[in-house]
């Protein structure tokens, strides 16, 4: 399937799917940080690599990413993406720890499951609400924590696409805790080419 | 003579080339390998952004030839003897091909490929590497000056250097 062919009732499709694993991985999160949490309206992206990078502020930008792999019914990657402030605030809200700096990361066990733990959740949630709402399967793979450059972390993702493709289709959703440090995450779903015909067909959504 | 400096910016599967004083950058290098090849004299270089190691993993009829190593290279090195590069003179530096995540999925583990692919290009045309900062698990962003040709490796928490 050509990504640039989609149709608007395709796409609207597709931004569903991010509203409604959003809306699951908010809940979530909500009940981890005892904070109010708020999704954003979704958006479907078609996007050179080059774009993907600025959607996230640009390939130098530095980023706390967890990616997973999804195999099943429905392959891609999935990427639950914070900045550094924000996983900071989370690792500090969750593990109650105030004085939690980012940079001890790597010499804090705890706090490094902590933030690793939160994201398998969240993301968890965001993917079964897809797995229910499509009714197909998807197997996500152990989380993957990384902190570098968006450019260096993106890309990792794009290497199964961009043997098909030179774009990619990103559903890009947000959510956003209710406080004056509000901790704001990006959840990036990329499906793999092929898997978007069988989300149109599972949903009963024709394919010309 | 007040020649501004530009810098020329390489995308991802990308590649480009420069003339002095302008200098050339890529940034955000993970698994990806980013080489310079130049001619020191003549103070031109390319840069190509090789995203995949080889163009037989392409499943399309028609795909950018930047996107692997075994295709941008021949460009990269074409391109650069057309601008006046001299091909007894070329050499070559590279960076990146890192494992951004840890994992013993094949895929993951593209970076290491990458390196050895672009290797086997540049002994391919007899292209000495004369300096290269590769593998491990950072991400890089590079710049090329052909004046001096050095190149400048920026990551993560870590100052600049140069190779």
């Amino acid at each position: 399937m050509v990504y640039s062919k989609l149709t608007s009732i395709e796409k609207d499709v597709l931004r569903e799917i991010g509203n409604i694993g959003a809306g699951n991985a908010a809940t979530s999160m909500s009940k981890l940080i005892n904070k109010k949490v708020d999704m954003q309206v979704p958006s479907v992206n078609i996007v050179t690599y080059d774009e993907m990078m600025d959607l996230i502020g640009g390939p130098e930008e530095l980023i706390v990413a967890l990616f997973f792999q999804i195999k099943g019914e429905i392959s891609g990657n999935v990427y639950f993406i914070l900045s550094t402030k924000e996983a900071e605030e989370l690792i500090r809200k969750v593990t109650n720890q105030s004085n939690f700096l980012l940079e001890d990361l790597h010499h804090n066990e705890w706090a490094l499951s902590a933030l690793q733990e939160t994201g398998n959740i969240v993301t968890g949630a965001y993917l079964s609400a897809l797995s229910d709402f499509t009714k197909l399967n998807m197997q996500p793979s152990i989380p993957f924590l990384s902190i570098d450059m968006a450019g260096a972390l993106l890309t990792v993702g794009l290497l199964e696409i961009s043997q098909t493709s030179d774009y990619a289709m990103i559903i890009d959703t947000t959510i956003r805790s209710e406080s004056d440090s509000g901790i704001q995450g990006h959840f990036f779903l990329l499906p793999d080419p092929s898997s978007l015909s069988t989300i149109f067909q599972g949903l009963g959504i024709a394919d010309e | 003579m007040n020649e501004q400096k530009t810098v020329v910016k390489v995308g991802i599967a990308d590649l480009n080339f420069v003339k002095a004083p302008n200098v050339i950058r890529t940034s955000g290098l993970g698994s990806c390998v980013g080489v310079v090849v130049y001619d020191d004299r003549k103070e031109v270089a390319g840069l190509s952004h090789v995203l995949l190691p080889d163009s037989s993993l392409a499943r399309q009829k028609e795909f950018n030839l930047y996107k692997f190593a075994d295709t941008a290279i021949p460009i990269l090195v074409t391109k650069l003897l057309d601008q006046g590069a001299r091909k007894f003179a070329l050499r070559a530096k590279m960076a990146g091909g890192a494992q951004m995540f840890t994992s013993s999925n094949d895929m993951m583990r593209i970076g290491s490929r990458n390196i050895l692919a672009v290797k086997e290009m540049l002994e391919h045309y007899q292209i000495p590497i004369v300096a290269s900062d590769v593998g491990g698990n950072v991400g890089r962003t590079i710049e090329f000056d052909p004046e001096t040709s050095r190149l400048k490796i920026k990551k993560v928490n870590k100052e600049e250097f140069y190779l």
